[in-house]
């Protein structure tokens, strides 16, 4: 059982030992915010379709770890002896495991305590729980409030990094339960580039339990491409937050892939608060079994003459539960913003439930801004056609699946990346 | 009628038309063509009165009126009339219900009584026979899912209603058909009268088949570089407009 | 060029018509609310026993409720001891038919448009007529009353015909349903009462003309109509206020029943006085409508005009429970100056076969606030459930806020929901074709903005669109019908 007992003191021994470290008022403010409003309720509008409470009734361990060399390979992504790759463990950054391929002239990986004693230090304090400001929910605190192993990976000036990064969170449960609070801020410096994917695995069979937050800042003129893929096992839940800021005219992308896991919860955050930023969001969820996937995006438009584009596209059988919320805002001062949204969900199961919820802020007048989204079924007729085709009903449905999902899977640009998150998807659907 | 005297003008901030004269009398048909970008429709919107374009130098007389100084809605009173390359489309306001209201705009300026609906159903409907237009369009949100035809068509048959005394017709050919294209120019050259001018802006000579010019003008990088008779239009389309902008010095 | 005024500010900068007050004897009681309060209304109004303990319940309920506050709209709290529950104009004597309704009532209702005079009156249309507490007079009655239609003042339902208001009173909308509902179930005054017979179609439309006197006197109505299997009504409402410095609560309640093949249509053009330029004053308008579809096929539509108070809380809402049975919503909320308006409507599937339809247009102006809320629920039951929402958003310059925010809840695999929502403001290309036609840029903002609103004007019945149509941009005069 986790309760505010048990976290202040956990807290107050993380104060003491890490007193100088840098980012000990982050954690105070964190702590300060979560003993405040505690953990949400589904009275919490931003949480009402997810409860994550009962996540909070077990003990998770918080011992070391056994995770090697050769764990890891199991694991890893294809394309990865061309990645830098940087590995979390029990939400801790493991050195040890991680590797970089590319020069520090292209990109440097510190620990968030080094990073905001030396150089950039600025930029830390700066950016550093820049998230909280638009999450104010307790579980989001609770991730600042127990900022221990972080990292701060910044990429230079004018860098077009030769590698790719991949982050991988690995969660050691096979011993006993695990709780994970992984936390990283990510500069991309002026007119430089970074395509960045994000994965997630519990080993073992034990509950796992990931509340992470990335924070992205983007620099003027610079490119991301962003890729999250979830397909963790069916007791791994998690709560994952990526709060990207384009601070200067700049182009960001990304995908977000769920498929299995436990409760999922991901808050994509993009504040445009540039002139002239150009955003695109896409994500697809096929759930099954038990999952509860819920996807939060939230555009802050701030600055006039921004572009933004969402499509998030779903499935939910079984038992599973789909929730969408899409929220756009618009600033007085972001005049000719044009911004789309679009969700579209298939339910396959009458005991899977998909709640959608998009929303539209609007402050400013010389906007174009729509959403839309819709509920409904596999198409019967392509069904029947390819049936009458002699291809027998499961098979039909996978392909039509792999055609609905397709739509979003053609936004993940690398190619080696697009193959693996295609062959979970055929593995995913084809497990009866 | 029209007298435009060396008329500069600016698009955020770039000029467009760098010094135009033109002389229009009633009666009169006019046809200026000329390449995609040599400012033919920046003429057009600036005679129109429409705000994006900043007039920086020269004069516009119309009917003796200093043409510049009035709004886009009394120069339509007055009896200019745009009919627009591409009609713009608003949603839930039917097109009959439109025109009854600019037909009385346009009379309540000139001191007249509002149309009553009988004399006003009575009215389009001989006009509708004009520009072979149906009843159900005319019911339907204006230009709200019309063709490119149609679009056309109730341009040229909100002209024949309002009446006006200077018509200028902004690439109405574009996009047409051959059919839409007859209807289309019977429909001007029904229209036309010793009182009334018309002026066709298009790129291709193929309207000037229905409609006799009387003067062609050749817009390039917005001057008038070559005024002549029909027999100009036909040239140009068999030489193209190269062998008249080859001569012509783009920093004179 | 010469510059105009900003055609936009034109447009959507017109006077409140009816703001002025009538000067007439008032039974008043005094400030504030306790069980005593309620023990009087309920004895001017000589309730039997059974209502009295209904409002009490609801009274004792309510104590333990806190106001909501999850709707986007800002206002001071609210002091429910600073205002009068029972304000009635005093009756000279008896009435023995509506001639003798006090010439200065029928005068105020004159000039609100509505004429109560028998040789004046708008042939088909009933109207019952509600005074800040009670209604003063309903026209019609008698000849309603031969085909069995039961159309009066529900105080009036609650003496003469108990066991249908026992029935379904509370039924809809139980009095625990929200803060305002049991304020109302514990407070209201008076309000109409409709009864449809089987297999009637009520030949003429019923309608009620809310209005507001007194000062400091908040409005608690309470609306019930129900339908029986066959029947058909199309009822409308309609309310002014004066202008006053200080906000006036009006908290109503609306029940709608509709049996097997049953409909309803209800429509409302809502004007209260909403607050001057600066935002001072208006009417905080908080109001629970709900209908249900009990019976199979049957059907139930909601078409609402708001453009008055200063606050509205308000979402129309249809519980689908019958097979096959239809719930639509349409709507158009504008809001000007400081005005704020977070409207909607809720579409409950639980029957098979069911359908709904949400049109929503909400147009912003001046400093105000407009969000369209809704909620689109298909349940595990609801086979085949349908649902097309579409919202609107139209802004009249660069102050305003236009938000919405659609719920989607959908548990059956057969159900097919569909949202689509857009925000822009009016075309300057679209302006300027106007003008090109000669037409003054404020009549073409008001033809925009009619245009734009079309779809859901064309719901209200005759008698009212022109009404609408005038009150959404008064300046158009006439050039367009």
């Amino acid at each position: 059982m986790i309760d505010l007992t048990y976290l202040n003191d956990r807290f107050e021994h993380l104060q003491q030992v890490s007193a100088d470290d840098g980012i000990a008022g982050v954690r105070k403010n964190s702590f300060d915010s979560f003993s405040k409003t505690g953990l949400p309720t589904y009275r919490t509008e931003d949480w009402k379709y997810t409860s994550i409470g009962n996540l909070f009734d077990q003990s998770f361990e918080q011992a070391g770890h056994t995770v090697s060399l050769a764990d890891l390979e199991a694991l890893r992504m294809p394309g990865h002896h061309k990645a830098n790759e940087l590995v979390f463990v029990n939400g801790r950054f493991d050195a040890a495991l991680s590797n970089f391929l590319s020069t520090d002239d292209e990109l440097i990986v510190l620990s968030l305590k080094d990073a905001a004693k030396g150089e950039y230090k600025d930029l830390v304090a700066r950016y550093l729980n820049k998230s909280s400001e638009y999450m104010k929910d307790g579980v989001h605190a609770l991730n600042g409030a127990f900022i221990e192993e972080g990292v701060f990976v910044h990429i230079h000036k004018g860098k077009t990094p030769q590698h790719p990064l991949y982050i991988y969170h690995i969660l050691d449960g096979r011993a006993h339960p695990v709780m994970a609070q992984p936390r990283g801020l990510i500069y991309i410096d002026k007119n430089s580039r970074l395509q960045l994917t994000e994965t997630y695995v519990t080993l073992g069979v034990s509950d796992s339990f990931c509340n992470g937050v990335l924070e992205v800042v983007v620099d003027q003129n610079a490119y991301v491409e962003y890729y999250k893929i979830q397909n963790d096992a069916s007791n791994a839940s998690q709560v994952s937050t990526t709060h990207i800021t384009q601070i200067g005219r700049s182009y960001v992308h990304t995908v977000t892939v769920t498929l299995n896991g436990g409760v999922v919860r991901n808050n994509m955050n993009l504040v445009l608060d540039a002139d002239g930023n150009e955003t695109h969001l896409y994500g697809l969820y096929l759930l099954k079994g038990k999952t509860h996937a819920d996807n939060h995006t939230m555009i802050d438009n701030r600055q006039p003459n921004c572009f933004s584009n969402q499509l998030y596209k779903g499935i939910a059988d079984d038992f599973s539960t789909a929730v969408f919320n899409g929220k756009i805002m618009v600033q007085p001062d972001a005049q000719k913003t044009n911004s789309f949204q679009s969700n579209k969900n298939i339910l396959l199961s009458d005991n899977a439930t998909i709640n959608t919820k998009p929303q539209l802020e609007i402050f400013a007048d010389d906007v174009k801004c729509s959403h839309g989204c819709t509920v409904g079924q596999l198409d019967e007729e392509a069904l029947f056609y390819l049936r009458a085709r002699g291809i027998p009903k499961e098979k039909a449905e996978v392909l039509l699946l792999q055609a609905y999902a397709a739509d979003v899977l053609t936004h993940i640009k690398p190619m080696a990346i697009r193959a693996y998150v295609e062959k979970l998807i055929y593995e995913h659907l084809s497990i009866v | 009628m029209l007298s435009i005297k060396n008329i500069h003008a600016n698009v955020e901030g770039k000029e467009i038309l760098k010094g135009i004269n033109l002389e229009i009398k009633a009666g009169e048909v006019h046809a200026i063509m000329g390449p995609n970008g040599s400012g033919k429709s920046t003429l057009a919107s600036v005679l129109a009165g429409r705000e994006q374009y900043e007039v920086t130098a020269g004069e516009v007389s119309f009917l003796d009126k200093n043409l510049l100084e009035l709004s886009p809605e009394d120069r339509a009173r007055e009896g200019l009339f745009l009919a627009f390359q591409y009609p713009v489309e608003i949603p839930g306001v039917s097109t009959t219900n439109f025109i009854k209201a600019a037909v009385n705009e346009k009379r309540k300026y000139h001191g007249l009584e509002p149309l009553d609906s009988v004399s006003f159903l009575k009215i389009m409907k001989e006009k509708m026979k004009l520009v072979e237009i149906d009843q159900s369009l005319l019911s339907r949100s204006i230009n709200e899912g019309f063709s490119g035809g149609e679009k056309k068509r109730n341009e040229i048959f909100q002209m024949a209603m309002l009446e006006p005394k200077l018509a200028i017709l902004d690439e109405t050919d574009s996009g047409l058909d051959i059919d839409a294209l007859r209807i289309v120019a019977n429909g001007i050259n029904k229209l036309h009268s010793p009182e009334r001018a018309v002026l066709v802006i298009t790129h291709y000579q193929r309207l000037l088949d229905y409609i006799q010019p009387d003067y062609v003008h050749v817009l390039y990088n917005g001057r008038i570089v070559k005024s002549g008779t029909k027999e100009l239009a036909l040239e140009l389309e068999e030489k193209g407009y190269d062998f008249i902008t080859e001569g012509v010095d783009l920093n004179a | 060029m010469k510059e105009n005024q900003d055609p936009l500010e034109q447009a959507v900068s017109n006077d409140y018509k009816y703001g002025f007050v009538t000067d007439i004897d008032t039974d008043t009681i005094a400030k504030g609310l306790n069980e005593d309060v309620i023990r009087l209304i309920s004895h001017k109004k000589n309730e039997p026993e059974w209502m009295l303990e209904w409002r009490l319940k609801a009274y004792a309920y309510w104590l333990t409720m806190v106001e909501p506050e999850w709707a986007n709209i800002k206002y001071p709290t609210i002091d429910y001891q600073d205002i009068i529950y029972y304000a009635a104009p005093k009756p000279k004597k008896q009435l023995n038919s509506l001639d003798e309704v006090d010439p200065e009532l029928l005068s105020t209702f004159e000039k609100l448009g509505i004429s109560l005079s028998e040789q004046k009156r708008l042939s088909g249309v009933a109207v019952d007529v509600v005074m800040d507490s009670v209604s003063i007079a309903t026209s019609f009655k008698e000849q309603l009353a031969e085909i069995g239609v039961i159309f009066c003042s529900i105080s009036e339902a609650i003496q003469l015909h108990p066991e249908l208001v026992k029935k379904h009173l509370g039924s809809i909308v139980p009095m625990t349903d929200n803060y305002f509902a049991a304020l109302n179930s514990a407070v209201f005054t008076d309000g109409s009462f409709c009864y449809i017979p089987k297999g009637v179609r009520c030949p003429m439309e019923l309608s009620t003309y809310f209005r507001i006197n007194t000062e400091n006197a908040g409005q608690f109505e309470r609306t019930l109509i129900v339908a029986e299997d066959e029947s058909y009504v199309s009822y409308l409402e309609g309310c002014t206020a004066p202008m006053r410095d200080e906000n006036q609560l009006h908290a109503a309640v609306v029940e709608l029943i509709a049996m097997e093949k049953a409909e309803i249509k209800y429509s409302t053009v809502q004007n209260w006085y909403p607050g001057d330029k600066e935002g001072k004053g208006g009417i905080y308008n908080f109001v629970t409508k709900r209908g249900i579809c009990k019976g199979d096929h049957s059907k139930i539509s909601w078409t609402q005009v708001e453009t008055g108070s200063a606050i509205t809380w308000k979402y129309p809402s249809v519980i689908l429970k019958g097979d096959y049975s239809i719930g639509e919503f349409y709507s158009v909320a504008f809001t000007n100056n400081h005005q704020q308006a977070d409207t909607g409507t809720k579409m409950t599937h639980l029957g098979k076969n069911t359908r709904s339809r949400i049109v929503a247009k909400g147009i912003s102006a001046g400093h105000s606030q407009n969000s369209y809320r809704g909620l689109v629920r298909a349940s595990k039951q609801a086979i085949n459930a349908r649902n097309y929402s579409q919202c609107d958003s139209l802004l009249l310059g660069d102050k305003c806020g236009a938000h919405t925010f659609p719920y989607i809840e959908v548990k059956n695999k057969t159900a097919i929901v569909e949202h689509e929502a857009t925000t822009s403001k009016i075309g300057e290309d679209q302006l300027f074709y106007c003008r090109q036609r000669g037409i003054d840029p404020e009549a073409a903002v008001a033809l925009i903005v009619n245009g734009f609103a079309k779809e859901v004007m064309n719901q209200l019945p005759m008698e009212f669109a022109i009404e609408a149509q005038k009150l959404l941009t008064i300046s158009m005069e006439g050039s367009v019908g």
